[in-house]
């Protein structure tokens, strides 16, 4: 009995949404077109600013103690004295770093990978007219804004923001004094909250709101790769945000959950000890790692689609890839304390972690090939999306392949907590999965505006991009095997050879002078890197009134079904529930007249 | 078009939208409180041997407390029953019930937190501690200062230069109330200046890591039953008009608001024996 | 086709009986739960075996009879062994990296 009394917040209702002011439309939307864009555009801001973190890091790291340029006055104006003289301090050096790495996970990529261009893209994909749970949708996102309100605030209060590292370890996070930690806790804990929140949203909906005829083995990759990635932030998440109230209360009720006994830190004050500092570290990577393929699948199933839709042939191993996808999600949840190895873990443990880290890297590299062996046989259209699809392929090659002596803990003894890592995690996030959020910008651009963005400056911001971002990572691959450690505000200074020299700390060896010269090569890559979005960022804007007119709904001829509503989609998606009669990646099957077909397309009788 | 399966059932599922969504919900939390437990297990086992709590909290209490939820478990499975039945009037008595329950559980709840809350350990200046819960302080009194006074009706407890079993027979009195040595305890009211006084610490979340775990995996549960109790009571006050206009949807809603309280007592049933009878 | 909106009162009569008694024996586990914490077993570590024995017991019960999953379907089934699994795992997990140590490690 179809229940035809429900409260219409959605449906096609014009009359309702004629007279549905601003703030209603677009600001406290529940459609999840609108919620998709908005996470898109808050998210976009804050890579953006974690970018301008980052580019103050590289300075002090390659000049240490010299005011950073333009900027300098302007940091000491606001930040005041850890920023005096408009040098980084080792402070603001720490709480730049430890706001980089949260602002670049938890409110950059996170919410533009999952949220945005999911809620945007999902519920098209597979006929629904909006998410499950509209408005639980819109609490999502406004969580997600308090979240990264409360962390931005976090610069601005005495002592200055949270310096303990993304990873937030104690007793340090606890034991510095400042504010800044609470903050961070407390914006973890709304960040957390959102992620639950749509995590409900996208399992509930692909379960139930599929289209008629859209079996599970013919939803697009994109789809199954949010499925799984749902699952992870919604099991993953809770310890960490156990973990971080439990650090909560620490910092402010003065317990010792995580402080041991002994530890004589004057700013903790009395304490009574008896805590563990390894259980935050068990706790934080139950979500970390998970976190990582959080960050990953969704890239996948955007480069997944786009490869699909430019090699104008199916992709190869959809079974496979589905497989894989969902073993990489059991799978993570079990691996966690290869972050750990030098932590004092016995043997047994070690080697579980060890075995189940290597095991996981085999559907990575089952998804991987999958993708370079659907461009063979291919018709190529290589279009700006398709670029940068193809630079992930190699570029998530190198990160994920050289995450592999990070994963036996032998290797890991030399290569924990150096360069090595930064440059392995940076391969695979960086020309990796931005890499494919930009594709997925240019490449569904279309469809929410009905223009295309312009194709020679995304070429442009492409190769630029590409070149740049390896002349930033790459070195740090030698830095970190010669023994450089990360999050060292002087660059290495007080570890070169010549410093050693000079003190008589240590006999031989240190830091070599051609490796801190490296910083230096770095940090131009990084203004080049920096520049090189300037196309990008004009581009997004101009093209919104300016660029190309698509010319029709599917200007990429896709099959998948977003491409077959109007532009842009209206509240309600499709007017009634399309009916699905094929998978989806039917391009050029044999004895077609044109070389797609939509998945919604009826059989010729 | 509508959001479809709000109130249908989605044939190949045999769900409705809600229903997924809770259960997801749900193993969410399991997760969130799971990771506290293993903290307990993990903080517990780790702790130093004889120094770890046992009967610091009122069983009575915690017992009635028990009580009272899985009371207020049945009204709520009966209260949707009620609405299958489309007896609404059952309905409101039964969840009438529940936020009756509620409330108790919350007032023994803070009675509970409050004993803990001035209930204090002092160390004295001749070396002994003192224990028990504050009678009176005086207007003036400061510990920097060193002024004024503090009655406490407890008793006193003799560490110095103690090992081996004769510690531990001392520890016994303040940390296992159910030992030989504890029954033996005669409470009194003591007074001291503040000049007697080292250091004084109240059986707060700072106290030790039992009591840090015991507020906190407490205190999580408590926001959960306000929460709870909240979403019911909205349902209960003002359902009224949603249960003429669609019954269906509306009776969905109490199921599912439902799950989520059983779930708050499921948590408790575990919490109620970790951390009163063990 | 959805759920009737009225079933036959009998049908909900002998649910109305089920629920009465899951009630009973939850009140009797209580009862028996903190009579045994009284008992000196011959370890402290029985002693939370029964406790947590009772206690899954009477989860048991809430959740199948309460919260209707004992007659649930496959899907809600599903989360809830993945939610398991990997409650199970962080548990074991942790508990174990405490317990196994290199050779000369110092612990208090």
């Amino acid at each position: 009995m179809q229940a035809t009394h429900a409260i219409p917040h959605t449906g096609v209702h014009e009359e309702h949404h004629e007279h549905a002011g601003f703030w209603r439309t677009y600001i406290f939307s529940t459609d999840h077109k609108i919620i998709g864009i908005q996470y898109g555009i808050t998210a976009l801001c804050f890579l953006f600013f974690g970018f301008l973190l980052m580019m103050m890091m590289r300075w002090q790291i390659a000049h240490p103690n010299v005011p950073v340029p333009i900027v300098g006055p302007l940091l000491e104006k606001v930040l005041g004295s850890v920023a005096s003289q408009g040098k980084i301090s080792a402070e603001l050096y720490n709480s730049f770093g430890a706001m980089h790495g949260t602002i670049m996970v938890f409110l950059a990529i996170v919410p533009l990978a999952f949220a945005a261009f999911g809620n945007y893209v999902v519920p098209l994909m597979i006929g629904a007219p909006d998410m499950a749970f509209p408005r639980v949708n819109m609490a999502s996102y406004q969580s997600y804004v308090v979240g990264g309100v409360v962390m931005l605030t976090s610069f601005f209060i005495p002592g200055g923001a949270a310096q303990a590292g993304w990873t937030s370890y104690s007793p340090l996070a606890t034991a510095v004094a400042t504010n800044g930690q609470t903050f961070w806790l407390i914006g973890m804990i709304f960040l957390i909250t959102s992620s639950l929140l749509g995590a409900v949203n996208f399992i509930a909906t692909i379960i139930q709101l599929r289209a008629p005829g859209m079996t599970w083995m013919r939803l697009p990759f994109f789809v199954w790769s949010q499925f799984v990635t749902a699952f992870l932030l919604l099991l993953a998440f809770p310890p960490l945000e156990a973990a971080s109230i439990m650090q909560l209360m620490d910092k402010v009720a003065h317990t010792s959950f995580f402080l041991p006994t002994g530890l004589a830190v004057g700013t903790l004050g009395t304490i009574s000890g008896g805590g563990s500092p390894l259980l935050w570290q068990h706790l934080f990577w139950f979500l970390g790692h998970p976190e990582v393929y959080v960050l990953i699948l969704p890239a996948m199933g955007i480069v997944a689609e786009i490869i699909a839709n430019n090699t104008r042939k199916p992709i190869w191993g959809y079974k496979s890839l589905v497989y894989s996808a969902l073993t990489i999600g059991f799978m993570s949840f079990i691996v966690w304390a290869h972050h750990m190895y030098l932590t004092g873990m016995g043997v047994r443990v070690a080697t579980f972690f060890q075995t189940t880290t290597m095991i996981i890297s085999i559907p990575s590299v089952i998804i991987l090939t999958c993708m370079f062996l659907s461009l063979w046989g291919g018709s190529i259209r290589f279009n700006t999306p398709m670029l940068f699809v193809m630079a992930f392929l190699p570029m998530f090659g190198i990160g994920g392949l050289t995450g592999l002596p990070l994963g036996f803990n032998f290797s890991d003894l030399h290569l924990h907590d150096t360069y090595y890592v930064i440059a392995h995690f940076h391969y695979i996030v960086a020309p990796g999965t931005i890499f494919a959020l930009f594709a997925g910008i240019y490449y569904w651009y279309p469809k929410m505006t009905g223009r295309m963005m312009n194709e020679f400056w995304g070429q442009v911001h492409f190769w630029l991009s590409l070149i740049c971002m390896n002349l930033i990572f790459q070195p740090m691959f030698a830095q970190g095997m010669a023994g450089m450690i990360r999050r060292m505000s002087d660059g290495g200074a007080n570890y070169t050879a010549a410093h050693n020299a000079a003190t008589g700390l240590i006999v031989t060896g240190g830091l070599s002078d051609s490796l801190i010269r490296l910083h230096v090569f770095i940090l131009w890559a990084v203004v080049g890197l920096g520049i090189s979005q300037i196309p990008f960022i004009i581009n997004f804007f101009w093209s919104i009134k300016h660029g190309k007119p698509a010319g029709s709904d599917n200007p990429w001829q896709a099959t998948t079904l977003e491409w077959q509503t109007p532009t842009p989609p209206p509240h309600g998606n499709f007017a009634k529930a399309p009916v699905v009669y094929r998978g989806p990646y039917e391009y050029s099957v044999p004895g077609h007249a044109r070389d797609f077909t939509p998945q919604n397309e009826p059989e010729k009788a | 078009m509508e959001i479809p399966y709000t109130t249908e059932i989605r044939k190949d599922t045999g769900l409705y939208n809600a229903k997924v969504g809770i259960w997801l919900f749900l193993a969410s939390e399991v997760m969130l409180f799971g990771a506290l437990f293993s903290a307990y297990i993990l903080l517990r086992v780790g702790s130093q041997e004889g120094y770890w709590p046992h009967g610091w909290l009122n069983i009575p209490l915690g017992t009635a407390n028990t009580l009272v939820l899985i009371t207020s478990s049945i009204t709520t499975v009966m209260a949707w029953a009620s609405l299958k039945m489309n007896n609404y009037g059952k309905f409101k008595f039964f969840h009438a019930i529940t936020l009756c329950c509620a409330i108790t559980f919350l007032c023994i709840k803070s009675y509970e937190y409050h004993d803990k809350w001035i209930h204090y350990r002092i160390e004295l200046t001749n070396g002994l501690t003192a224990d028990g819960h504050l009678v009176e302080k005086s207007p003036d009194f400061n510990l920097e200062k060193k002024t004024g006074y503090f009655v406490i009706h407890g008793h006193e407890l003799d560490f110095r230069n103690k090992t081996g079993k004769e510690l531990q027979t001392e520890l016994n009195k303040l940390y296992d109330m159910r030992s030989p040595e504890a029954k033996t305890i005669v409470y009194k009211e003591l007074k001291y200046n503040a000049s007697d006084i080292v250091s004084m610490r109240n059986y707060a979340p700072w106290q030790n890591t039992y009591t840090a775990l015991y507020f906190t995996l407490t205190g999580l549960h408590a926001l959960h039953v306000i929460g709870g109790a909240i979403v019911i009571f909205y349902l209960w006050a003002f359902g009224g008009k949603m249960w003429k206009e669609d019954p269906e949807r509306f009776t969905n809603r109490v199921e599912v608001s439902g799950l989520f309280w059983h779930f708050v007592d499921l948590v408790w049933i575990f919490l109620f024996p970790v951390l009163y009878l063990l | 086709m959805s759920e009737q909106h009225t079933e036959h009162p009998d049908h909900f009569a002998s649910h109305v009986r089920r629920y009465l008694l899951v009630f009973v024996a939850l009140i009797f586990g209580t009862i028996l739960t903190v009579w045994a914490s009284y008992i000196r077993f011959p370890t402290r570590e029985i002693n939370v075996a029964v406790a947590l024995f009772i206690a899954a017991s009477k989860a048991s019960l809430v959740a199948g009879f309460f919260m209707h999953l004992i007659s649930e379907r496959k899907m809600i089934y599903g989360i809830l062994c993945f939610t398991a699994f990997f409650f199970a795992g962080l548990m074991a997990l942790t508990i174990w990296s405490f317990a196994d140590f290199p050779a000369l490690t110092v612990t208090h």
